[in-house]
């Protein structure tokens, strides 16, 4: 079913599930779940290149399409404003005269510490800032704070991407209110403004969950890489992403304590 | 940073590639330094010092003893 694109900067996204490509037990599996997941959008991290045993020379772009996907670069494992900022400028130089897309872009992550790997707010901004003056479109990996995501969207990021739960974690979305009142608030001027959930879902109903709260997309990874079966449920997430998106567009009846027929009271045969 | 004469007349000289000291010839280029070790340059990105050296200025840059490298590239990750 078709559905509308989304637009993030000046990429056009024709699904709104954007995947990961960690934790793979290999780049033909990774390559294989992107396809089913039905995703444009992949995103990928920024780490020394190995002097020495170079898997065969194999580079992970080598498995990825530059026809079908876009390149999300991301800052994953960035502690501070100045690490994340060094990393996105390695990640657009890397993507440059590359012949991938993606260069324009980055996925702005700086983290608080090891354990929790939650955002660290103060960090972030201060990143954020540099990079936007530095012509980058930004899209912020953040906690589900609304007061932090409208300075994010104040200082210019592209898009806004909170936190359902811990990364990895597979918690879900642990506090929809709080994603109900950051896009009541984001998008209160500009509509089409982007919210994206990323990091926290666990199975297809975290994601449709989360589509059907109104976010413009979901960014996952490990509950695709980690599940018993990566190729299946790589196509859940797909389909949840697309049916959560269509009953969020068709709109939910309200919740009644009381039960309402379905058939009309008229015409029983014991009246 | 200290120059030797090793091998007769090649001169060389130590830099730090990704963390680890390396040695390399006097006026290595970062083009030789990549084929040194077997890197195809469209797939990495180059800092020295710090600085990025951009794809274009791979042929053209020569190293300095004590040039801090990073070689880096995109890997798995979400």
């Amino acid at each position: 079913m078709n559905q509308p694109e989304l637009k993030i900067g000046s990429y056009t996204l024709n699904s709104r599930l954007i995947v990961g490509t960690g934790k793979y037990a290999s780049l033909e599996l990774m390559r294989d779940c992107h396809a089913a997941s039905g995703a444009n959008c992949v995103t990928v991290a920024v780490r020394r290149e190995r002097l020495v045993d170079k898997n065969s020379g194999r580079n992970i772009l080598d498995m990825i399409d530059p026809k079908k996907y876009i390149l999300l670069p991301n800052t994953a494992g960035c502690f501070t404003a100045e690490e994340a900022v060094r990393v996105a400028r390695l990640g657009r130089e890397m993507l440059t005269d590359s012949g991938f897309r993606g260069a324009e872009w980055v996925k702005l992550e700086c983290l608080g510490d090891t354990k929790t790997l939650l955002p660290e707010p103060v960090g972030t901004l201060e990143a954020l800032k540099i990079l936007v003056a530095d012509g980058f479109q930004v899209l912020v990996y953040c906690s589900d704070d609304v007061m932090l995501c409208k300075r994010l969207q104040e200082a210019g990021a592209a898009a806004i991407m909170p936190a359902g739960s811990p990364i990895g974690s597979g918690q879900g979305i642990l506090n929809p209110n709080a994603i109900r009142i950051i896009l009541e608030q984001l998008k209160e001027k500009s509509p089409d403004y982007p919210v994206i959930v990323d990091a926290g879902v666990g199975t297809a109903s975290d994601v449709s969950m989360a589509m059907e709260l109104g976010v413009d997309g979901v960014l996952l990874n490990t509950a695709i890489a980690g599940a018993k079966e990566p190729l299946k449920m790589a196509q859940a997430m797909g389909l949840a992403t697309e049916s959560g998106r269509l009953a969020f567009e068709a709109g939910r009846i309200p919740r009644k304590l009381y039960a309402t027929a379905s058939s009309p009271w008229e015409g029983r045969i014991n009246v | 940073m200290c120059s030797a004469v090793i091998f007769g007349k090649i001169e060389t000289m130590e830099v730090v590639v990704n963390g680890e000291i390396k040695e390399v010839a006097d006026g290595t280029s970062v083009q030789e330094l990549l084929a040194q070790f077997q890197i195809k340059p469209v797939r990495v990105a180059v800092e020295r010092n710090r600085e990025i050296v951009t794809r274009k200025q791979f042929a053209d840059t020569r190293l300095a003893a004590g040039d801090k490298i990073e070689i880096v590239t995109f890997v798995g990750g979400g």
